[in-house]
């Protein structure tokens, strides 16, 4: 008789697969908008045509600009004026610490932040100077000078004070772009910082009544508490985050979620805190999983040669 | 009493009390299998070994798994995904197994229908298996409520919603079911009871009563012949192992139930280390919000069929077709009126048809039933919907007509 295993093996295998490629690949393509990366180019965003120079830039910021009015510069001996919730009540959101922000965000994406923060951050939806809906960050007018070149300066400032992009950990870009609207329980992080460990539960209740009212300030600023993003690398995937961050108004339209303007090397690292957070077993995964596979091929050619010793004397 | 006498040996003092020999030979050394068998024919063996994965692994999973609606997401994916040592690992076995076990019980039905293997005294085997498929079912929806994401919320919200029964409004029953107005603690916890407890009792039940099922009529071949067992056996057992129809199930039909077993746990495995996503929907790792409802509300891949036969008519229709479909693979060996016990190719062009437009129509509704219901996917599932009622309508007319082989 025929052996007709192998075709039977090739039917099953067939419409195995076909019910696979329509109920995943398939459908997930017609549920959910594609949206392609574009490598944190920031192309609509003008490029920075002046050489800046950092003394200028840093009497700038700390003069003129005005900048330190709102925000700390830690690495510049400029602490933070007010407590994050105190803030929040101010401003919606706690404006964030300078020192970094040079290593973290595209200098083109600070450049037109300084100058007109709701057009780089895209969210002029929401605020528009013309209904006098203004966004908490007022833009920069200008010293007197030139404007192009005052930028200039303040972002090279920024830069020439900032660690080494190299040296930005994976939690310290999630921190900076992330965490002061979204909380990561489970590192124990929450927008008002990580919480440390208390000895007494009374400052512990009084540390997470801060939170609570940071998280009402930001729940009017954005019109609800921005999800924590524990399990975010889980319950999205990785293109949909960079993609996201990158453009939230090419996934969701008309969203108060800001573009942060991180680099594209920033955004790598972001991504990488989140796997940390929701993803932590990755690598003993891969680990284990290579060992199981040697495993269970192993046991299957055992398998194979046993049934064909047995069926020796079967046929 | 039985008269004992002082044991020669320990298999000798097992035999007195529990004629452990005599166990054997009915379980597996003289437990008869045809040869004329090929591997689908494993695919019982296969689900012995994913629903031992799914029981081992839900074990430690259950020791730290916490039924409140408050700590459930938390003790999922924090406790276990990341504080308990491998409870990742449980956690993806678990979740693919569940998934999985579907597509060998579907293989497994199928092989059934197209061998013929309900029919003529084989009847038990399949009711039982039915059976079995609905306590299935409901273990993977009461587990799946469990992790107390999005996707268990708002489909655990939807399907008990169907019990209202559409314009009957019988909304005091959905009420019952809950415990509640929505899924709240009460109906985590029943949910959870039925999950670890009621649902595997009655599982491993119905899985002893499959196997008797078997007992008697045998296991059916790929030829759909009818062997002495009797007289094929004592050919066996008087040596011409190559002459005789038949094999003992172990370790003959065993080894070859291994080799199988073998090749599938290397994809098995694949899947648990390399391709899980789809065992596992995204969106239920967003803790449930019943504020929120997710974009698209989907069942898991292997309800989608019965879904889609709901979705494309008016609510009362539609749960009414929903409610056929649920229970009509069970009336197989009755709706099926032809003497043949022969593959669904030999049976004659109209039943070969029934047989493959059955199972691409399957396919069909299943993939309509996950894709979101606009033009054309609605108009396909309906038309498929239709079809799938239709065929079951007109088998006993074409199994009626057809000729004997």
């Amino acid at each position: 008789m025929k052996n007709k295993e192998p075709i039977i093996l090739v039917v099953v295998v067939f419409f195995s697969l076909l019910t696979y490629y329509l109920v995943e690949p398939y459908a997930h393509h017609v549920m959910h908008k594609h949206v392609d990366s574009e490598n944190f180019a920031y192309a609509d965003l003008p490029a920075i045509t002046k050489t800046g120079d950092a003394t200028r830039g840093g009497e700038l910021v700390m003069g003129a600009g005005a900048c330190v009015g709102c925000h700390a510069i830690e690495a510049a001996g400029m602490p933070a004026a007010m407590e994050p919730q105190m803030a929040a009540a101010s401003y919606g959101v706690n404006p964030p610490d300078l020192s970094n922000a040079g290593a973290i965000y595209d200098a083109k994406f600070l450049a037109d932040l300084i100058k007109n923060p709701a057009h780089a951050l895209k969210v002029e939806h929401k605020f528009d100077a013309n209904k006098g809906q203004m966004h908490p960050m007022v833009g920069f007018y200008g010293a007197g000078g030139d404007i192009d070149q005052e930028v200039a300066d303040m972002v090279t400032y920024l830069q020439s004070i900032a660690i080494s992009p190299a040296d930005v950990t994976p939690a310290m870009a999630f921190e900076n772009a992330c965490g002061r609207c979204h909380a990561m329980n489970y590192e124990n992080w929450t927008q008002i910082g990580t919480k440390p460990k208390f000895k007494h539960e009374k400052d512990s209740l009084a540390f997470d009544i801060k939170v609570l009212e940071y998280q009402d300030s930001i729940k009017s600023y954005m019109g609800k508490l921005p999800p924590d993003l524990s399990m975010y690398i889980r319950s999205r995937n990785e293109q949909f985050i960079s993609t996201f961050v990158e453009n939230p108004q090419s996934h969701l339209a008309g969203t108060a979620m800001p573009r942060t303007g991180v680099t594209a090397d920033s955004m790598e690292k972001v991504i990488e805190h989140m796997k940390n957070a929701g993803d932590t077993k990755r690598h003993e995964r891969a680990e284990v999983g290579k060992n199981v596979m040697i495993y269970v091929i192993i046991f299957a050619i055992f398998a194979l040669l046993w049934k064909k010793q047995v069926w020796r004397d079967l046929h | 009493m039985a008269h004992f006498t002082k044991a020669t040996s320990v298999k000798d003092w097992l035999n007195q009390r529990l004629a452990v020999e005599k166990v054997e030979k009915v379980m597996a050394s003289e437990y008869w299998i045809p040869k004329n068998i090929n591997f689908l024919w494993a695919m019982g063996m296969v689900l012995v070994i994913t629903f031992a994965l799914l029981l081992v692994s839900g074990i430690f999973l259950l020791m730290y798994y916490v039924p409140t609606t408050e700590e459930a997401f938390y003790s999922v994916n924090y406790t276990i995904m990341r504080e308990v040592d491998f409870g990742w690992l449980w956690r993806h076995v678990h979740g693919v197994a569940a998934s999985v076990v579907f597509l060998i019980i579907y293989i497994h039905m199928f092989t059934g229908i197209y061998y013929g293997s309900y029919k003529k005294g084989r009847e038990m085997i399949w009711i039982s298996g039915m059976l079995l498929f609905i306590a299935f079912s409901t273990e993977a929806f009461s587990g799946y409520m469990l992790p107390w994401g999005q996707m268990s919320y708002w489909a655990g919200m939807v399907i008990t919603n169907l019990f209202a029964g559409g314009s009957l409004h019988a909304d005091f029953l959905v009420e019952w079911i809950r415990g509640d107005y929505v899924p709240a603690q009460a109906f985590l916890g029943r949910f959870f009871m039925l999950h670890v407890l009621l649902v595997p009792i009655a599982i491993l039940g119905l899985i002893g009563l499959h196997f008797a099922a078997l007992r008697i009529p045998h296991v059916n071949n790929q030829d759909g012949e009818e062997i002495d067992f009797d007289a094929e056996s004592k050919k066996y057992l008087d040596g011409d192992k190559a002459g005789s129809k038949v094999m003992r199930f172990a370790n003959d039909f065993m080894s070859k139930d291994m080799m199988v077993v073998g090749v599938y746990l290397i994809f098995f495995f694949y899947l648990v280390f390399y391709n899980y996503g789809f065992a596992m929907d995204p969106v239920n790792f967003d803790p449930a919000d019943g504020l929120k409802t997710p974009a698209h509300i989907y069942p898991e891949w292997y309800f989608l069929w019965s879904y889609e036969i709901l979705r494309p008519f008016n609510i009362d229709l539609g749960l009414a077709l929903f409610g056929f479909a649920q229970v009509i693979f069970v009336f197989l060996p009755f709706l099926d009126r032809s003497p043949n016990t022969v593959p669904a190719n030999r049976r004659g062009k109209a039943f070969a048809i029934w047989f493959w437009l059955m199972l691409v129509n399957m396919i069909v509704l299943t993939a309509m039933g996950k894709l979101p219901p606009e033009d054309p996917y609605s108009q396909v599932g309906l038309v498929a919907a239709i079809v799938f009622i239709a065929q079951w309508i007109a088998l006993p007319i074409i199994t009626s007509m057809e000729k004997k082989v």
